[in-house]
């Protein structure tokens, strides 16, 4: 929940920093595990910039969620490196498994796709929560399901 | 008894915690005594996790292990099923030029001493001897250019900086590395951190900059983690901070991280993104040397770059000059990705062609079936075909033949490949990607992937419009994003035709 005393807290730590916002959009979505709507007035305030401008970074962002995720996050890379691993055949399956789209979340699990882990030469990799997960197979897509839907 | 086993995020995410987890229970078990060090990879990924045993005759690798054969290092390590040999030994290692990597998988990134030791700190203690001007002719004299992708010389960027008469001036290292088969900054940055800090506060000492900042992509978080420590470490330990060991200069270096935007990686939108604002694309001039972060003179340099100085202040221009071929001096980390079977990271000097790369040292193909084409420089890079094997790795050759070498990743695709689908990804890609700033990329690369369509759907009088889009795109935008998406457009179509031809009917 929103909560305008932590988010207060949040601000008071960046204070004096140079380029600012980004540090404390992190911090807050770490809080509260996304970009809450009320949180944009007090920081635009804090930052003295317009709500616009601070609503502008938020969706300029890929990472700024508008609404909580699932309690499972994966991350599926479907860069290049990945594509020629098979990377379609292992979005396919956890689509099947999971009963959701990329980009969809369901039954508490966010499914999305991810532009490049660094995980190029171990690929097709995936981030689950905070775990790198590479050379992902049929056995690891179906492993990394049931973790997510216990 | 010493053991090694990566904590470099590839390692990790085949399974590295778990045998490390492992070896210590069975170490235990065994009342054995050992150390158990986590370093950084050593850069055979297709090896990993790749443990390292202490012998006599030097460290032996095991590789790609799993818990079930770690019992096995203690009983019959000379047998073990997946024993390589002595490390340095193994091909693909031997053959390299580590100057930049000389210490990743060497040493735990984190102990400083062993990084002296290693001869870490060497290149800053030559920097703190010499005036700006001369550390600045230094680095110009080497020829290193811009790792990141562009190949500017470095020498030249910094002068700038240093000449600029505005205050206060700043390093910004370039950390965002979103090239799919790229993973060489991340590498360095979990293996060998405090060789980058080395080079930022270098490239300190030579510009008068006092602070640092290194923008890291969100999508690492082992690397922002082992980054954020190293700066702890050197801080405390008085490399930098308040002085630069001693010296009247000081320099504070703080870690940022991004977003998930991959259009940050190019410099001006980075900049903006640092200052806190939405990753736009700035025009040049003004150069970010003179007009940086917060308007004020700024280096921005890619991680590779600014790893690269320390070797050079420690060695002289001349011996990393004397490495290299025509206009590309120096070695190279190259990243071979994808359906390779010897991926990883593999530093050599410039001149190696195209496929000694794939075939030799990449073994060819991980799915066996025949090399189709291979993607050099990320996502913006072309795809090259089997008959380009000849090009050398070099700047102005790869240039030459409608490619470039980016940030030396090179992504294999196996006869499988749908290069008309490939085509449109990068299309796709630069659509979602674009920050919106210029006309070309905006609307071009979402026009892009409709005429692809069409393409595909056999409407063959699209392509002339493609071909007309592509060089719009080309000519027409402010930064490499939708000024490069043409060059694997084009090089799929110029090389593969017969996939964006229409498909004649069985019935004709």
């Amino acid at each position: 929940m929103f909560d305008a005393a932590r988010l207060s807290e949040i601000l008071h730590v960046h204070a004096g920093r140079e380029g600012p916002l980004l540090p404390i959009l992190h911090d807050v979505q770490a809080e509260f595990g996304h970009i809450p709507d009320a949180a944009l007035d007090p920081i635009a305030g804090a930052l003295r910039l317009s709500r616009a401008e601070v609503a502008g970074v938020v969706g300029f962002y890929h990472d700024f969620r508008a609404a909580p995720a699932g309690r499972h996050v994966i991350k599926l890379c479907r860069a290049e490196a990945c594509q020629a691993m098979g990377g379609a055949g292992v979005q396919v399956r956890l689509e099947a498994a999971l009963g959701q789209r990329l980009g969809e979340t369901k039954n508490g699990v966010t499914l999305e796709a991810v532009y490049c882990l660094g995980l190029c030469a171990n690929a097709p990799a995936a981030m689950v929560d905070d775990r790198l997960v590479g050379r992902l197979d049929g056995a690891a897509v179906d492993a990394l399901v049931a973790e997510v839907s216990a | 008894m010493k053991i090694w086993v990566p904590m470099d995020a590839a390692a990790r995410a085949c399974g590295a915690d778990a045998v490390a987890t492992e070896i210590a229970a069975e170490a235990e078990r065994r009342g054995i005594a050992v150390q158990i060090i986590r370093n950084g990879s050593r850069g055979m990924l297709w090896l990993e996790p790749l443990v390292e045993i202490e012998t006599p005759a030097g460290r032996m690798a095991f590789g790609p292990m799993t818990p079930a054969d770690v019992a096995g290092l203690f009983e019959a390590p000379d047998t073990h099923p997946n024993a390589q040999g002595l490390t340095e030994e193994i091909a693909f290692f031997k053959r390299q030029t580590r100057l930049t990597f000389a210490r990743c998988g060497l040493i735990d990134p984190l102990d400083l001493d062993a990084y002296e030791a290693q001869g870490g700190l060497a290149g800053l203690r030559a920097a703190l001897a010499r005036d700006p001007e001369a550390v600045v002719d230094e680095i110009a004299a080497s020829g290193l250019r811009g790792r990141g992708g562009a190949g500017f010389p470095t020498g030249i960027k910094w002068r700038t900086v240093l000449h600029a008469k505005a205050t206060p001036k700043y390093i910004v290292c370039n950390a965002d590395e979103g090239d799919s088969g790229s993973f060489a900054d991340r590498m360095l940055m979990e293996g060998d951190p405090f060789c980058l800090i080395e080079g930022m506060t270098i490239a300190a000492l030579a510009t008068g900059a006092t602070r640092g900042f290194v923008y890291i992509r969100s999508e690492y978080p082992d690397a922002i983690r082992q980054m954020r420590a190293a700066v702890e470490i050197a801080t405390l330990a008085g490399v930098i901070g308040p002085s630069i060991m001693g010296h009247p200069q000081g320099f504070d270096l703080e870690i940022r991280v991004g977003a998930g935007a991959y259009v940050c990686g190019e410099e001006t939108s980075l900049l903006n993104s640092l200052e806190g604002k939405r990753g736009v694309v700035r025009a040049k001039p003004p150069l970010p040397a003179l007009e940086g972060f917060m308007g004020c003179p700024t280096v921005v340099n890619n991680v590779l770059s600014l790893a690269a100085v320390p070797w050079i202040m420690a060695h002289g221009a001349q011996a990393y000059h004397d490495i290299g071929v025509g206009r590309s001096r120096g070695t190279i980390p190259l990243q071979i990705a994808g359906n390779v079977r010897f991926g990883g990271l593999f530093e050599t000097g410039f001149g190696i062609t195209l496929g000694e790369i794939v075939t030799v040292i990449g073994g060819g193909t991980a799915s066996g079936r025949p090399v189709k084409a291979v993607q050099v420089g990320g996502p913006l890079g072309a795809y090259h075909p089997v008959s380009d094997f000849g090009l050398p790795f070099c700047y102005e050759e790869f240039a030459g033949q409608g490619g470039l070498v980016g940030h030396a990743g090179l992504v294999v695709h196996d006869a499988g490949a749908d290069m008309l689908g490939l085509a449109r990804f990068a299309m796709q890609f630069c659509a979602v990607e674009s920050c919106g700033k210029c006309t070309p990329c905006r609307i071009g690369a979402v026009r892009g992937v409709e005429t692809l369509d069409r393409v595909a759907a056999g409407d063959a009088s699209a392509l002339p419009l493609l071909e007309d889009l592509c060089n719009t795109m080309k000519l027409g935008s402010l930064c490499a994003l939708g000024g490069f998406t043409p060059y694997p457009v084009l090089s799929a179509l110029r090389h593969f035709p017969e996939e964006f031809t229409p498909v004649q009917e069985a019935a004709e």
